[in-house]
Order: structure tokens, then sequence, then C-alpha cells
């Protein structure tokens, strides 16, 4: 147990990034129905980085990032968090409510970034959870505005229970027909004894 | 003066006239060691309470009981005094909020609570603690003086 995030074979990174992938559509479908706008989506990219390397994806540890943090509850226990750059973080603000972030972020912002990553957390775990059969559904959310180091440690600290590396998945949407895309990462941390329930839920042998 | 970085679950050691830094601490501890006989300081930046209910802890940096006892040591290779050592500690905060109690979402402030006992038992005083709260955090720890320098967004910048 202690080596499986070391040891990401390619078997677990591909279903979990089927499980991203289709998480991923089903979370462009909501925002999409949210904004009644098309939103495409890129092929996410499911990554396994050593802790000092995540904050470098997000523009370095003292880039200000929002972070939006779910715990999940049912026959999982642990936590999502859905991470994006301030630059996309006003983007998705600005598609879903037009105006309102024009002077930077108000408490209008923040209560629109949490519905936001409600609607993209939701459809992800719901994805998940129709894919391996088990019940899990995620709490209300918890939103930060900080440093990204700051904000990554949340994870990196749940995964440095296992190892010293963090799995990590990136989700790029564009919207149409401006082609404006938004980035955003979703790092899924199930608790240590969850890890293999949900591979297992999923077909994988370890 | 050359700033050297530590990263996360890392710890350096530095002679004047350089400095350390850490960027973007948030639940983990910044731990600051001086010795003001030689000027040596040292900064380990700790993930985790303890390394002793953990399987893979071959990472000594990454618990504050492994780290602080590597960091001292590493201080005393490069000449320093440990019967002079004081200490600065910054970090441990809670980045996110939630009613119901799970003790990892509380793992800042238990962080800062394992650092300040090993520092009490290694008898090294803290001169400065501050831990807590519910933001980010960047440390510069500077050997010449033995300032430590804390940033944050939005709650100020300040030396201690």
């Amino acid at each position: 147990m202690s080596e499986l995030v070391e040891q990401f074979d390619t078997v677990v990174l591909d279903v979990l990034k089927e499980v991203g992938n289709i998480g991923a559509g089903n979370a462009a479908t909501a925002l999409a129905k949210m904004i009644s706008k098309k939103v495409d989506m890129k092929v996410p990219l499911v990554n396994v980085l050593e802790f000092s390397e995540v904050p470098e994806i997000l523009g370095g540890p003292e880039e200000e990032v929002v972070g939006i943090f779910f715990k999940l509850e049912g026959e999982i226990e642990g936590s999502i968090m859905f991470v994006l750059e301030t630059k996309s973080a006003l983007q998705l603000i600005e598609l879903l409510m037009p105006g309102i972030s024009s002077d930077g972020f108000n408490e209008f912002c923040f209560s629109a970034l949490q519905e936001i990553g409600n609607i993209l957390a939701g459809s992800y775990i719901s994805s998940l959870s129709s894919l391996s059969n088990l019940d899990i559904k995620i709490s209300v959310p918890s939103l930060a505005l900080d440093m990204a180091g700051a904000i990554l440690s949340v994870p990196a600290i749940h995964f440095g229970l296992i190892g010293d590396k963090i799995l990590i998945i990136e989700n790029e949407f564009v919207e149409e027909p401006s082609a404006e895309s938004v980035n955003g990462f979703f790092i899924l941390i199930p608790e240590v004894d969850s890890y293999d329930t949900l591979l297992k839920s999923l077909g994988v042998q370890i | 003066m050359t700033m050297i970085k530590v990263g996360m679950a890392d710890l350096k050691v530095a002679k004047p006239p350089a400095a350390l830094t850490t960027l973007g601490l948030g639940s983990c501890i910044g731990i600051c060691v001086y010795d003001p006989s030689t000027k040596i300081i040292g900064m380990a930046h700790i993930m985790l309470p303890s390394s002793k209910t953990i399987k893979n802890n071959s990472n000594e940096a990454k618990f504050a009981d492994t780290a602080i006892v590597k960091l001292l040591n590493e201080m005393k290779k490069l000449g320093a005094n440990p019967r002079k050592f004081v200490s600065k500690i910054a970090g441990g905060s809670q980045m996110f909020k939630f009613s119901s109690g799970n003790d990892m979402m509380k793992i800042g402030h238990r962080n800062a609570e394992a650092v300040r006992k090993i520092l009490n038992e290694q008898k090294i005083p803290i001169l400065a603690d501050d831990t807590g709260g519910n933001f980010g955090r960047t440390i510069e720890f500077f050997s010449e003086t033995g300032v430590l320098k804390i940033k944050t967004i939005g709650h100020g910048v300040k030396e201690v």
C-alpha cells in the first residue's frame, strides 16, 4: 500500500484518466447548461508529480490561486479539490455572472465560484460513483484564495501519508465561440484505506 | 546575498551572508534554527507531525521529529554551537474550514504542537511563533541578523 502512489502504473493511470475524461465531460455539460453556451473540453491530462513540481503548474508557490475543497462522503473517505489560477477563476465568474467581477474578487464572486466548483466536482464525483458502483457524495464547498503552495499543501499532506507524489488531473474547458479557455485542476485525495476500495471497484488489480 | 530555497519536505543549512527561504507555507511548518555565535542558520519545511505512525518515512525532512534532529546535526556539522541554538517557527494554518471535526483538517495545528514539543525537548528556545490562521506564508530567514521575514497575501508583512 505504501508504495501505491509511487508505483502508479500505466493501467491505474489509464483508469483514472478515463474517470477524469468522463467526469470532465459531464462537468463541461453541466457548465454549458449553467452559462447557456457551448463548452468544449480537451482530453484531461493525468499526472503524477513530485510535491515540489505541483505549485509550478499553477505558476509557482507564491502565485495567488483559488482552491475549492470538498470532503468525500459515503463508501469512500477522502476529499477532492478543484484548483484554478486567478485568471481562469475570473473568466469563469465572468461567464456565469457578466460584470460582477469587474473590480476583482468580492463575496458574490466567491459564491459563484463555490457554485461552479460544486457543479464541476459534483459531476466528476458522480461519474466516479457510477463507474465504481460506490456510493460517493461531496460535502458543501470550502473556498480559499491564497498562495498556490499554501493551498496545495493540503492535498500534499494527505498524499504525504502514503508517499512523496501527488496525482493531479488537468482539465481545460474551452468556451465557444470566443475560444477562451479555462484551466482547472482536480486533485482526488482518497484516505489511505479508501484507495484500495476505489481501485478494486474500478477493476484494477493491485 | 544568496537566497537558498527550501522546498516542501526539505531542509537546508547555511552560513553568512546567505539567507534561506520557503515559499507558500500552508499547513506545513517552517522551522528556523539560529546560532547567534557563528550566525549559522537552518530551515526545515515539514509536512507531518511524526514519522512514527507512517510506514513510508524514508524522507526525514517530511516529519517534525526526524527533520529537527537532522537539521540540528547538519548545523553542528557546519560548525554551529548547539548550546546557542534559538528557533523561530511559522506556518501551520488551516486553509479550508469545515464544521465537522476531522483530524486531517486540523493538521496545521497538530504540526505546530509537535514542533513546539520537540524544540522544548531539545531545549531550544522559541523566540517567535507565527503559526495558525487560515492563510499562506512565505518566509525568509537571514543569517546576518537572525531575522525572520514573514510575507502573506492580505495579512501583511512582518519581521520577527
